[in-house]
């Protein structure tokens, strides 16, 4: 057995019932004790190639080449039987959300203890007390009662761990582990991977990591395989990787990363004309409040961002100056008037002037209408304009955003994300507005694409003079776009400044957490990380 | 063959040829049919032969001629009563998704009312009260079925009015015209294209149902329903006269089935994805 | 990250309402729509009888119907009266046992009724009896064995039987089993005092029937539910710790699926009620089905607003029913944090 890695995969080919490689003639090899990390922008192949080292693929796909070696084995040549044998036993996958991989009908002891008892490597009552093990080197609450909780009453967080937990529940060799973290909010993702990597280190598993975040898979992975297109760009150790990388792909999503460590343009302090103004603003779902209380003001030619984790209520403050929620409390005044609280109440000019720009480009395009009917509809609304000096028009609005004129007589469903993110921009300036909110503009879209989109809304910003307003989780993006920042916390303002002043305030306890939380492409941070966590 | 810009799978292609022939039928009775629809042509029935394919019926008429001829009244019947139904469901629907609020959960209130009792149980009361005629049975059956279009309608653009591109055009200023015209509509019409389908065999069943109790289309006309009615006494003497109509009937809802089956299986594809 | 929680957008006041605070409230809840449902549907019933075109009275005489015999009529039956008070009237004779006189055959509806609504629900029951254990199996193997040809059998066949009406699935059984085999009887006669055995024999067809017909509904409606579960991610999970197919659908979806299935098999049960009415007239079998089309064909509208009300408060129940049962298998209800 010696002889052998423990996995080893060669000239992998994954392809989809169309035709299409999903996976292109990919190799890798897994020593014990070592961390793979694969890396990729979405549709790149690396989930698909998780999968594989399970020598499972997702319904519609087949795997249709190469060879799958557990210790010298080749699962291809098994059938299915002898393969589930494998599965769970020998090599256990960890899912990017736990929320909707355990079964909602099940105690998490029962889902736990499955793998063991089914695989017949233990008795009930062995993986039981290994489970209640496993609970405690995560860290997880109450060990010994934790496993009689259904899934939905513990936190994503606390989900993510029992997860992990699943996966060792039958001291497999291998961990797979496709976007453990992706799903949390950031500070609780620096638990979950904190405690992975003890946990790979103390039982000596290997692992194979799919992230798409460059970041994190340098605090874990010995070496890093860099995919595109499901085929492998660049290999090698996880340091030579981010610091010298050899291909143009690799050194584009290593400078991306750097980027967002650093502000792309200097802050104007000036603050010219006032176009909105929130005065302590409140907005209620219900008898729950949402909001309450946040104040702050937006210039033209300026990018205020708000940023907050998941629930602190910062989508909710977009909504409500777009007037799809009313504000129950508070003022919003828009260049000097008041703002009706919804959106019925305005008047069309109004509705112009302010634009959303959503997070999902794919839902936020009518599927049965082209692209020039998407962008020409508010210039008929708004401008009256049709036929020629409509189309022309639509062409201009195109160029602006650096598609091609034909793309108006497409259908969304023809676009990939990013160009139809810069068709729901085309959309919105196409209203000629004054403040445009970007709700998570780029959370959906990869990296390299985000940043495109990010340097085009840059660009409109400096040659239209639009005001933004940011909704957003990233720093990164606050970093590279943001002249002020509002930061929010479970509904409430937490502070307003500028962007400098902001990231200035390690000291401040949330703040503090929320910057020292997002990992930087260091391989030593996350060690930093917790020693000065320690320290304090 | 493609339809919604989606290959037609072999099941709804058997499911279309069926259907275009029954129409096809329907239209050409009175050049194919081989007798008239009320001549009494032969004993009372007679066993299948050259002259009679099919036999006769209980009063000695040609029973593939009666059969052609009523293919006419049964789709009639069963698309009208279709038609009113969709009408009246989807109307209803959007307008009470649109409007929301206190009429939309009125108008929700009485549909759930309606629908808490069985299609076939209303409409035996109804045409107890009113007597049985064709188009107290098509706005009978239109009426009821409309409360389950409704439902669907309803469901549908409310799941539609919460996508973001319809709130861009709400937040834009557009009427509700333009929102059920151009954005709501388009993205509806699969899952009501595949509604259509399933609620014109339902309506098919019940009116065959009703007509089979008597209670349906009344002589000298009848539909398919009413043929088996007429015909049942053959039964015991070991006739197949009831099964023809009763056949056409099972093929014809089978046909639809198929179509329908495939609408649904292209319908739960995303929209705009071409393949 | 997770999108952000929309802002609920139409506001359903009745939502929060219903699934606001705890299953006894829901239960509690949707028992009382039940009744309401049941209230407003005899009202409608009575209602819309009494005031659409056409006098009971005018009706009742035919051809006797001389001014004074109708007004002398109208008076005896109450008709001077305004139609909510005769509904409450009616109502509160109903809770009673009163039915009301058949117009056809003068007797009180009651005696008429009671003894064929025992007949209907016997036949029902035998039907069910059958026909859901048989489903629930049959829906469970074909989803286990999905593509392969017997589930493909099974589909196909469940497809041409839901398509066919009712009553030839059972001139179909009558030709084979009775006509030309002779093994069984085609008409469901019964009378009270029959034998048990002479009983089920008379009822054998009918009960084959309206098994099929059922069967068939309910196999292709657990299969599906089964099936929709099967794209759930944590059946990926559960194929990924290496579970076999047969486990992953018994221990992980069937518990999932035991509120959706249930739901299913009470709204067949419901549907067979109504499917009842054609089987009875088909096999000649005194039910309650077969009394309400005679009292439709009679114009008797005493009995068919007895029949009626009877009808909705079996449907309500059962769906009623199915809601609250579905409510209580679901997991995340049933364990709340």
């Amino acid at each position: 057995m010696h002889d052998h890695p423990l996995l080893d995969i060669e000239n992998l080919v994954v392809t989809a019932t169309s035709g299409t490689r999903l996976v292109d003639s990919v190799s890798l090899k897994l020593e014990r004790g070592s961390v793979l990390g694969l890396i990729g922008e979405s549709g790149a192949g690396k989930s698909t190639i998780a999968l594989a080292a399970l020598a499972y693929s997702r319904p519609g796909c087949h795997i249709t080449g190469g060879t799958i070696r557990h210790g010298g084995v080749d699962l291809m040549e098994l059938d299915e039987d002898a393969r589930r044998a494998y599965r769970g036993a020998r090599i256990a996958y960890v899912a990017q959300s736990a929320a909707a991989a355990f079964n909602p009908a099940l105690t998490l002891m029962d889902q736990i203890c499955e793998g063991p008892v089914r695989h017949g490597l233990a008795s009930r009552k062995d993986a039981e007390a290994h489970a209640v093990e496993l609970f405690t080197a995560l860290d997880l609450p109450d060990p010994a009662r934790f496993g009689r909780r259904y899934p939905h009453q513990v936190s994503g967080g606390q989900l993510q761990r029992a997860m992990v937990a699943m996966a060792m529940s039958c001291r497999p060799d291998i961990l797979v582990l496709d976007e453990p973290t992706t799903a949390l909010d950031v500070t609780t993702q620096i638990e979950v991977l904190v405690l992975l990597r003890r946990l790979i280190r103390d039982q000596q598993v290997a692992a194979l990591y799919v992230t798409h975040d460059l970041a994190v898979v340098a605090q874990i992975a010995d070496r890093i395989m860099v995919l595109r297109h499901g085929k492998l760009v660049e290999e090698g150790a996880t340091a030579d990787v981010l610091l010298r990388p050899t291909t143009d792909y690799a050194r584009a999503l290593v400078a991306e990363r750097t980027a967002a460590r650093s502000a792309a343009f200097e802050v104007e302090d000036k603050r010219p004309e006032t176009v909105l103004v929130l005065d302590h603003v409140d907005v209620s779902y219900g008898p729950k409040k949402a909001v309450s209380g946040v104040s702050f003001s937006l210039s033209r030619g300026e990018t205020v961002a708000v940023i907050g984790e998941s629930g602190s209520g910062k989508s909710t403050i977009a909504y409500s100056i777009a007037g799809l929620v009313s504000a129950s409390g508070g003022e919003i005044q828009f260049d000097g008037g008041d703002l009706p609280p919804g959106h019925r109440e305005r008047d069309r000019d109004t509705l112009r002037r302010i634009q959303l720009v959503y997070q999902l480009p794919d839902v936020a395009l009518n599927p049965r209408q082209s692209i020039g009917e998407i962008i020409g509809r508010p210039l008929t609304f708004y401008f009256g304009l049709r036929g020629e000096a409509r189309s022309a028009r639509v062409g201009e609005l195109l160029s602006l955003v650096g598609l091609p004129v034909e793309f108006a007589q497409r259908l969304p469903g023809q676009l990939s994300g990013g160009q139809k993110q810069r068709v729901c921009i085309a959309r919105a300036l196409a209203a000629e507005p004054d403040v445009v909110i970007c709700d998570e503009v780029t959370s959906a879209l990869d990296p390299l694409v985000a940043e495109e989109i990010l340097k085009l809304l840059h660009r409109l910003q400096a040659e239209l003079g639009l005001a933004y307003l940011f909704i957003t989780h990233d720093l990164g993006i606050v970093r590279r776009i943001g002249h002020r920042v509002v930061v929010l916390a479970n509904g409430k303002m937490v502070a307003d400044g500028t962007t400098a002043e902001i990231f200035a305030q390690t000291d401040h306890p949330y703040i503090g957490k929320l910057i020292a939380s997002v990992p930087e492409l260091d391989t030593g941070w996350l060690d930093r990380h917790l020693q000065e966590r320690t320290a304090s | 063959m493609k339809l919604f810009g989606s290959r037609l799978s072999t099941p709804a292609l058997i499911g279309i040829a069926l259907l275009v022939a029954i129409v096809g039928a329907g239209l050409l009775a009175p050049w194919i049919a081989p007798y008239g629809e009320t001549d009494l042509v032969g004993d009372v029935w007679a066993p299948p032969s050259l002259a009679f394919p099919l036999g006769t019926d209980n009063l000695g008429r040609d029973m593939l001629s009666r059969l052609l001829f009523a293919t006419r009244t049964t789709l009639t019947v069963v698309i009208l009563s279709t038609i009113v139904a969709f009408a009246l469901g989807v109307a209803i629907g959007f307008l009470s998704a649109l409007i929301g609020g206190l009429i939309d959960q009125l108008i929700s209130a009485l549909v759930n009312v309606i629908m808490a009792v069985p299609v076939l149980i209303v409409a035996l009361m109804v045409l107890a009260v009113l007597g049985t005629s064709v188009p107290v049975l098509i706005l009978t059956m239109g009426i009821l079925e409309a409360t389950r279009v409704y439902r669907l309608a309803r469901a549908v653009a409310n799941g539609l009015i919460v996508q973001e591109f319809v709130r861009i055009a709400a937040l834009r200023g557009e009427g509700w015209r333009w929102i059920v015209w151009r954005e709501i509509l388009p993205n509806a019409v699969p899952a009501l294209v595949a509604e259509f389908g399933l609620r014109f065999c339902f309506i098919f069943l019940f009116v065959a149902s009703l007509s089979f109790l008597g209670l349906g289309v009344q002589p000298p006309f009848a539909d398919w329903g009413a043929m088996v009615h007429d015909n049942t006494a053959a039964i015991n003497l070991g006739g197949l006269a009831p099964f023809y109509p009763a056949a056409a009937i099972a093929v014809t809802t089978i046909a639809v089935n198929l179509i329908v089956d495939w609408l649904l299986s292209v319908h739960a594809r995303p929209a705009g994805i071409k393949e | 990250m997770a999108p952000a929680a929309r802002p609920g957008w139409p506001p359903e006041p009745l939502h929060l309402l219903l699934y606001g605070s705890g299953m006894a409230r829901f239960i509690f809840s949707r028992l009382a729509i039940g009744l309401v449902t049941l209230f407003v549907v005899s009202a409608l019933f009575y209602l819309g009888t009494e005031m659409l075109p056409g006098d009971v009275a005018t009706a009742i005489l035919g051809q006797s119907a001389t001014p004074a015999n109708v007004a002398k009529l109208r008076l005896s039956l109450g008709l001077d009266q305004p139609s909510w008070l005769r509904f409450v009237n009616w109502l509160w004779g109903c809770l009673h046992g009163d039915l009301g006189k058949s117009l056809a055959s003068g007797r009180p509806i009651a005696t008429l009724l009671l003894p064929r609504l025992g007949n209907t629900l016997f036949l029902a029951a035998c039907a069910a009896l059958i026909a859901v254990p048989l489903a629930l199996t049959l829906g469970i193997l074909s989803a286990l064995h999905e593509g392969k040809a017997t589930d493909r059998a099974s589909s196909a066949l469940s497809l041409g039987i839901i398509s066919m009406p009712e009553f030839l699935v059972g001139y179909g059984l009558i030709i084979v089993l009775s006509v030309h085999l002779g093994w069984l009887p085609s008409l469901g006669t019964v009378f009270p005092g029959m034998a048990l055995g002479l009983r089920l024999k008379a009822m054998a067809l009918p009960i084959l029937t309206l098994t099929l017909v059922v069967l068939a509904h309910m196999l292709r409606m657990t299969r599906a539910t089964i099936l929709a579960e099967m794209a759930a991610p944590y059946v990926e999970m559960a194929r990924l710790k290496g579970l076999d197919r047969r486990r992953i659908i018994l221990a992980h979806i069937l518990p999932n699926a035991s509120g959706p299935i249930i739901a299913v098999v009470l709204l067949n049960l419901a549907y067979m009620v109504a499917g009842a009415v054609v089987v009875e007239t088909v096999f000649v079998y005194p039910g309650i089905g077969q009394l309400l089309v005679d009292a439709v064909t009679k114009r008797d509208l005493p009995t068919v607003q007895a029949c009626g009300l009877v009808f909705a408060i079996v449907y309500v129940g059962l769906n009623t029913g199915a809601d609250v049962l579905a409510l209580v298998f679901n997991p995340r209800l049933r364990h709340r944090r």
